[in-house]
């Protein structure tokens, strides 16, 4: 499979040719054709729910196209599902990752294709060893032998691409699979596709962080609403043109941070610790203000702020609101007293996949929704498309399951179900992973709108350019440990990234 | 906040459409733009519902038992024909509650048994009635609040603990009256629980008609209060319940209690109308209660459901055994009659989801 020279005359590898899709009456895509070539890789641009996650799994032979083809090494192929792809030497991370909880992460790279020994036994230790040389390889420090369960969303990412590596894939297609790891892990991930696409893989690549793209990428095909705008190369394009070619128009400011006049303390945690997770975590957010938490994949943000909310458990420390004492454990008391959490798992906590769009906004506000518990639906499905027009989702109708949205637009649910309960003190973790980056502009407006009206913000965030664009003040943490507290001015890429790798710790040591 | 909201075609689009929808309310979402069942199979589920499926049936067994069954119509038959699921019915209120939160309970039978024995137990030591009746009930909430405290608190299954207590309490019952039947309850009480009696002007007897009553509480709380929407919720997602501040161990403690409650009352009712308190009452009762709620469409993996189409299973496996008797097919055959129903409600989605999607690909094929 040695193709000498990539450039001469390149056949496709995997290619699509007028390919339609439709989910009732959504046009997911509409004529979209697209190549990938050995040894080069491409980019899918596109807003929310222009079509690039079912174009994806089309090419995996998850779904059939309507009409139009597939063709793998110029012959025209029908995938027997995922599995047949996969056999074929296609490997795909999808937008949400999908791990079996109970197993454990060695266990779910290799699910159904366990090295044997004689009849027919798992070669447990080989399987072990296997993964965790691929953990080597991305440079994490992850136990195989750690049940899925409980894996942050950055880490199941990474399981994720670990299985998508663990076998040597000619075509590697991967749907937004550094919307919740930081600048670190990204580095190391595109250190890997780097050496693969060097070796020949063809590589097919999803971001809402433009500058990824640009970064890994030597090609890129846009998509809008479901059809093709263009196919072109990214050397001279920049990321405006780019933008421009997703939305149809210029962008306005990403990050819209207005200064806004800080109040009295809303949140204050003191010496808040959980044995193993973080230890003696202490810090305020006031109203009118934006505090960010930043810090690399396990630095343990995201166990802070739900133990903040009640959700977990603290074995020390104490949370206070408006200067009351929130009863630990209870994210009901957390609740009453106007805190919000707007988790990063959006499939497990953040949304019932099942229920309808509408229901789900409902969710948090039952008893808001009519007088003694009884629900007016009226009343429910008005709010529902208010929101539905404030965050611009993109739906069929509110009475669909959320579960058919795509990975953007679930996100802009959870933030609705939670913008809805009008909290005085609003907890975001990872707010705008896989959103567009006209709603995230969006997103960040209306974040620094809700502080100018008063709200405490805290927001965890992998994005490192959005928390530099949006914090009032930066809080790192490394291990488990608050180690810097970095107003606006002093906060840059280098200060935040030396505290988050435990630089800046020893030298204050 | 800066600037007006940026507009692209496709906010433009989802705008109108969101703007229609909270104008007109309700009706208008399967309006906006919406063509209901465009793809292939997928209209099928949404219309031909399963639960309103069951009430059809129900209707089609009514219709069909009258004109061919001798007796059937007859209102002293209906009478006894629903006087005969009483307890199920009953019982099955708070087990659909409990499925849709995903979560079952065993020990109904085995409740309802242990009613039936303390109640005759005291009886037979001379207790009054009017004590012994809220006795029973307080050890059936009892009982519900320790499957509960074992589900919540200590964090087993629901299957498995309400295996365990489905045991114990059954094992209550006997060493509360042992192997003995007490008999000769009070006339005016055996008279409210007799399909003989039914309420005045109509053909249904009281314990039906508290279940009508009770049925309709249920339906109300199930489909249009948050404390049902939560239920919903904990069925399909339970940590996303948690993450939204839904009180998910409470109300599951709750449920359980309900359900105990239920069935200690419904204890009382058999043992009224059967006129005689053993031990034994209700064995393998649990089953048929969480087959006709089953067959009504309620799913078991939890977070779907409707509580008519429960009630509507209850009322079909009550109707169709009656014809059955009514027909002189023996109990046995009425038993595999069930199973088959059972197994067919839970066959038939996957069959029709397997039969449209198969179509769907050979369609996408061919294209
Ligand atoms: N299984 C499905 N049923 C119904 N509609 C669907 C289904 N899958 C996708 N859609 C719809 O198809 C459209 C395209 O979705 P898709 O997931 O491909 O978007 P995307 O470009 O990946 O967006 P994002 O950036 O948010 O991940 C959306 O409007 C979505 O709601
Ligand atoms: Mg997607």
């Amino acid at each position: 499979m040695t193709q000498p020279e990539p450039a001469a005359a390149p056949a496709p590898v995997l290619a699509l040719e007028e390919v339609t899709k439709s989910f009732g009456n959504v046009r997911a895509l509409r004529g979209v054709s697209l190549r990938l070539h050995a040894g080069q890789a491409h980019a899918l641009a596109g807003e929310n729910g222009a079509g690039k996650s079912t174009l994806i799994k089309i090419l995996a032979g998850v779904h059939g196209p309507d009409s139009g083809t597939v063709l793998l090494d110029g012959r025209p192929v029908s995938f027997a599902g995922p599995a047949g792809a996969r056999d074929a030497g296609i490997a795909v991370i999808y937008q949400e990752p999908t791990l079996f909880a109970d197993l454990s992460i060695a266990e779910n790279i290799f699910m159904g294709r366990q090295p044997r020994r004689a009849l027919g036994r798992i070669d447990h230790a080989a399987v072990r060893e296997a993964t965790a040389a691929l953990m080597r390889r991305l440079g994490v420090d992850l136990d195989p032998d750690r049940p899925a369960r409980g894996l942050s969303i950055a880490d199941q990412q990474i399981v994720e691409i670990a299985k998508a590596l663990s076998f040597d894939a000619r075509v590697l297609i991967m749907d937004e699979p550094t919307a919740a790891l930081t600048g670190t892990e990204t580095a190391r991930l595109f250190a890997v596709v780097d050496a693969l696409r060097a070796e020949g893989a063809a590589v097919l690549f999803i971001s809402h962080r433009l500058g990824e793209i640009f970064e890994l990428c030597g090609s890129v095909t846009t998509l809008r609403d479901g059809a093709l705008v263009a196919t072109e190369d990214l050397d001279g394009l920049t990321e405006d043109d780019l933008v421009r070619r997703m939305v149809g128009r210029d962008l306005e400011e990403l990050y819209p941070k207005q200064d806004t006049a800080s109040g009295e303390p809303a949140l204050t945690v003191r010496r808040l610790t959980r044995e193993g997770v973080f230890h003696d975590v202490s810090f305020e957010v006031r109203r009118g203000e934006i505090v960010a938490l930043a810090g690399l994949v396990g630095a343990g943000r995201s166990e802070v702020v739900q133990a903040v909310f009640g959700v977990d458990s603290a074995d020390a420390g104490e949370v206070e609101v408006g200067g009351e004492k929130l009863r630990p454990g209870s994210p009901t008391a957390a609740m009453r007293a106007g805190v919000a959490l707007v988790p990063e798992d959006r499939r497990q906590r953040g949304l019932v996949m099942e229920m309808s769009i509408e229901r789900n906004i409902a969710l948090t506000g039952l008893d808001r929704l009519g007088s003694a518990g009884v629900v007016r639906r009226t009343l429910e499905r008005s709010r529902a498309a208010d929101w539905a027009v404030r965050l611009q989702l993109k739906y069929g109708r509110l009475s669909d399951s959320v579960g058919v949205l795509s990975g953007g637009n679930q996100q802009k649910v959870v933030l609705a179900k939670w913008l809805a309960t009008e909290p005085g003190v609003l907890i975001v973790d990872e707010p705008t992973r896989g959103i567009d980056v006209g709603t995230k502009a969006e997103v960040h407006r209306l974040l620094t709108a809700l502080a100018a009206d008063g709200i405490a913000v805290l927001m965890v965030s992998s994005d490192l350019p959005e928390v530099l664009g949006m914090a009032d003040r930066v809080l790192v943490m490394h291990e488990g440990r608050l180690v810097a507290s970095l107003p606006r001015a002093e906060a840059t890429e280098e200060s935040v990234m030396a505290a988050a790798t435990g630089r800046s710790s020893e030298e204050a040591a | 906040m800066k600037g007006p909201i940026p507009r692209t075609d496709t906010a433009d689009r989802t705008d109108a459409a969101a703007r229609t929808n909270s104008a007109n309310g309700a009706d208008a979402v399967a309006t906006s733009g919406a063509r209901p069942g465009a793809e292939p199979g997928g209209g099928a589920g949404r219309f031909l519902r399963w639960d309103t499926a069951v009430g059809v049936l129900l209707v089609a067994v009514l219709l069909a038992g009258g004109g061919t069954t001798d007796g059937f119509a007859e209102i002293t038959n209906l009478s006894a024909a629903l006087n005969d699921t009483a307890e199920i019915a009953l019982i099955a209120l708070p087990m659909t509650l409990l499925v849709v939160a995903g979560q079952v309970d065993l020990s109904v039978a085995s409740m309802l048994g242990l009613s039936s024995a303390l109640a005759g137990a005291l009886w037979d030591a001379g207790w009054a009635f009017e004590l012994i009746v809220p006795l029973c009930l307080l050890v059936g909430v009892l009982g519900g609040l320790l499957n509960g405290w074992l589900v919540t608190r200590v964090g087993l299954p629901a299957l498995a603990v309400t295996i365990g207590t489905l045991t114990l309490y059954r094992g209550l019952a006997s060493v509360v009256l042992g192997n003995k039947a007490v008999s000769d309850f009070p006339e005016s009480y055996a008279q409210w629980a007799s399909y003989t009696e039914p309420v005045p002007g109509t053909f249904i007897p009281y314990p039906m008609a508290l279940f009508a009553v009770l049925a309709a509480v249920a339906a109300f709380v199930l489909h249009c209060t948050a404390a049902g929407r939560s239920l919903f919720a904990i069925g399909a997602q339970e940590e996303a319940a948690r993450f939204a501040g839904i009180r998910v161990k409470r109300i599951k403690l709750v449920l359980f209690a309900v359900a105990g409650l239920t069935a200690s009352f419904a204890g009382i009712v058999y043992t009224l109308r059967y006129g005689s308190a053993r031990a034994d009452n209700g064995l393998g009762l649990e089953l048929v209660v969480i087959a006709s709620v089953l067959l009504g469409g309620v799913d078991f993996n939890g977070g779907k459901g409707t509580l008519g189409g429960a009630v509507a299973g209850v009322l079909l496996i009550g109707v169709l055994n009656n014809l059955l008797t009514l027909n002189g097919v023996s109990n046995e055959i009425q038993v595999i009659v069930t199973g088959v129903l059972l197994v067919i409600s839970v066959l038939t989605p996957r069959v029709i989801a397997l039969v449209t999607e198969r179509r769907r690909r050979r369609a996408a094929t061919a294209a």
